[in-house]
């Protein structure tokens, strides 16, 4: 692996269905589908390859259906990629994680990467409290004090500004905004190299969407995270990210540097994205 | 430290049918540490489009932009990686845009300082140093820890210009900076710059007032409207 490069992606595909020999070619933007012709099968992820290096913020934007969600799912281990090659810096010996047995993929996962997903039902566990989503991350990544826990969550709590009464609350009781901090500081818990943020803002009114904001910008640039920032917002793009990816149809049209991306687009699915912008 | 070769940029409009837009035409020059670059040129010229392409925030068409860094390693701008090119951002080449893009909700001080830290340097120091700046360009103490979301045009740009020559890049990207600033303003701005020449810093602006402009110029690269195929 290159210098300082933390993750390397090649070739990441994720189909749904049987497949053929012709999903590939007859699915993607030339064909405005995800979904192969002769067979059926639903192409999510096509042939999607990128370097994310250490410290870095990665946007990923794109419609519905682009496969954004998808890919972000395939590289933590959520979704079972059909192929394609992960390799993180320092694990493995640089060699492929994807083909792993699925018991070392999830401890390498909470090891390693840290995932705050749009939806909190799908992050957290509504049954027990705030404090203790984020301690059931600790315990999983075998820490086993329990006051070191108690101290290490309430101190994640407090740099996500969650006030310390909301420790021992149910997430179901707490707002959007604040269920969304809960899972950042859960993201946190381990120190991960990297965190993958999946539409963490959609939904959320605009006043706490820019609380939130500010408080992913300053926690990348005080723990020099890398990040992976998956949105249809431009605007949050532009703020976070430093190059983005843009996908249609389950590939990637264009990757380059977020301004020059937003400003001088190149494909015309970017350029249409980029004007539709209000 | 720069050498520009033949450097052409045409935008293709897909959601217009393929039109292409022609910004600029075979662009070469020179330029070396504490050396300013003058782009003239009437509005439409394509100025912006050249500062743009140096940037990297547009890509060139045709064209090498030969630079060499403080390491002495010599990439062409237009076709290094990205993160060579963020690096660069990060640590040498600063940019005055025309325009003021503001982080919202991040104080002056901080988005001033911000851009030192990121070079590296400590937090103390960085603060100080942005201080002695907004001082010096006479921003208002009150509004130092005030997002300048809510500045006038002047203020903007005075932060904008702070932000970019706080960490003292080797190379400054000027697009119009003084073009919302009153006279004793823009002198202040005009002194800044040239004490970063006087420190080695290369330059390449534009400026409106082409007095200015050519007060300040080594050299001066003259921009015309690239003419497109007879119809107007």
């Amino acid at each position: 692996m290159d210098d300082g490069v933390l993750l390397s992606v090649r070739d990441l595909r994720k189909r749904y269905g049987p497949g053929c020999e012709f999903c590939c070619e007859l699915t993607g933007p030339e064909h405005s589908t995800n979904i192969c012709p002769r067979c059926g099968s639903v192409t999510a992820v096509n042939s999607v390859s990128f370097d994310l290096k250490e410290g870095e913020i990665l946007g990923v934007v794109g419609e519905s259906g682009s496969g954004k969600s998808t890919l972000v799912q395939c590289i933590y281990f959520d979704q079972d990629a059909t192929h394609g090659e992960i390799r993180v810096s320092g694990h493995g010996n640089g060699d492929d994680i994807l083909g792993l047995p699925r018991s070392t993929k999830r401890k390498l996962r909470s090891r390693l990467m840290g995932m705050v997903y749009q939806n909190p039902l799908r992050g957290l566990r509504m049954d027990i409290t705030s404090g203790a989503n984020v301690a059931e991350k600790l315990l999983e990544a075998d820490v086993f004090h329990f006051a070191r826990i108690r101290e290490r969550a309430a101190a994640l709590l407090a740099r996500t500004e969650i006030p310390e009464a909301y420790i021992d609350r149910f997430p179901k009781s707490l707002s959007g905004g604040m269920q969304q901090r809960i899972q950042i500081a859960k993201a946190l818990a381990n120190n991960p190299p990297l965190i993958l943020l999946d539409e963490v803002t959609s939904g959320l009114d605009v006043s706490v969407q820019a609380r939130v904001l500010d408080l992913i910008r300053e926690l990348q640039r005080e723990l020099k995270i890398s990040m992976i920032v998956v949105s249809h917002d431009m605007g949050v793009i532009r703020l976070l990210a430093d190059r983005t990816l843009v996908m249609k149809d389950g590939c990637v049209v264009e990757q380059g540097l977020t301004d020059q991306v937003l400003e001088d687009p190149q494909h015309s699915y970017t350029q249409l994205l980029v004007h539709s912008a209000l | 430290m720069m050498r520009c070769e033949g450097l052409s940029k045409t935008f293709l409009m897909h959601t217009r049918g393929g039109t292409r837009i022609p910004a600029f035409n075979d662009v070469s020059f020179r330029l070396s540490g504490g050396e300013f670059l003058g782009i003239n040129g009437p509005s439409g010229a394509g100025k912006s489009s050249l500062l743009k392409c140096l940037y990297r925030t547009y890509l060139p068409s045709r064209g090498a932009i030969w630079y060499t860094d403080a390491a002495s390693q010599t990439r062409d701008l237009a076709a290094a990686d990205e993160h060579a090119i963020l690096r660069l951002r990060r640590h040498e080449i600063g940019y005055i845009s025309q325009f003021f893009p503001v982080i919202p909700r991040v104080s002056a001080l901080d988005t001033i300082a911000d851009s030192m830290v990121a070079r590296g340097f400590a937090r103390e120091t960085s603060l100080l140093r942005a201080r002695e700046l907004l001082d010096r360009l006479a921003i208002p103490r009150s509004l130092w820890g005030l997002s300048p979301s809510t500045f006038s045009g002047g203020e903007k740009q005075r932060i904008n210009i702070i932000h970019a020559i706080i960490a003292r890049p080797r190379l400054l990207l000027l697009d119009e900076p003084t073009a919302s600033l009153d006279a004793v303003a823009a002198r202040d701005v005009v002194s800044l710059i040239k004490e970063l020449k006087g420190e080695g810093t290369a330059m390449i602006g534009i400026f409106h007032d082409r007095a200015l402009l050519m007060s300040l110029s080594d050299q001066v690269v003259e921009m015309a409207p690239v003419r497109v195929g007879g119809v107007a």
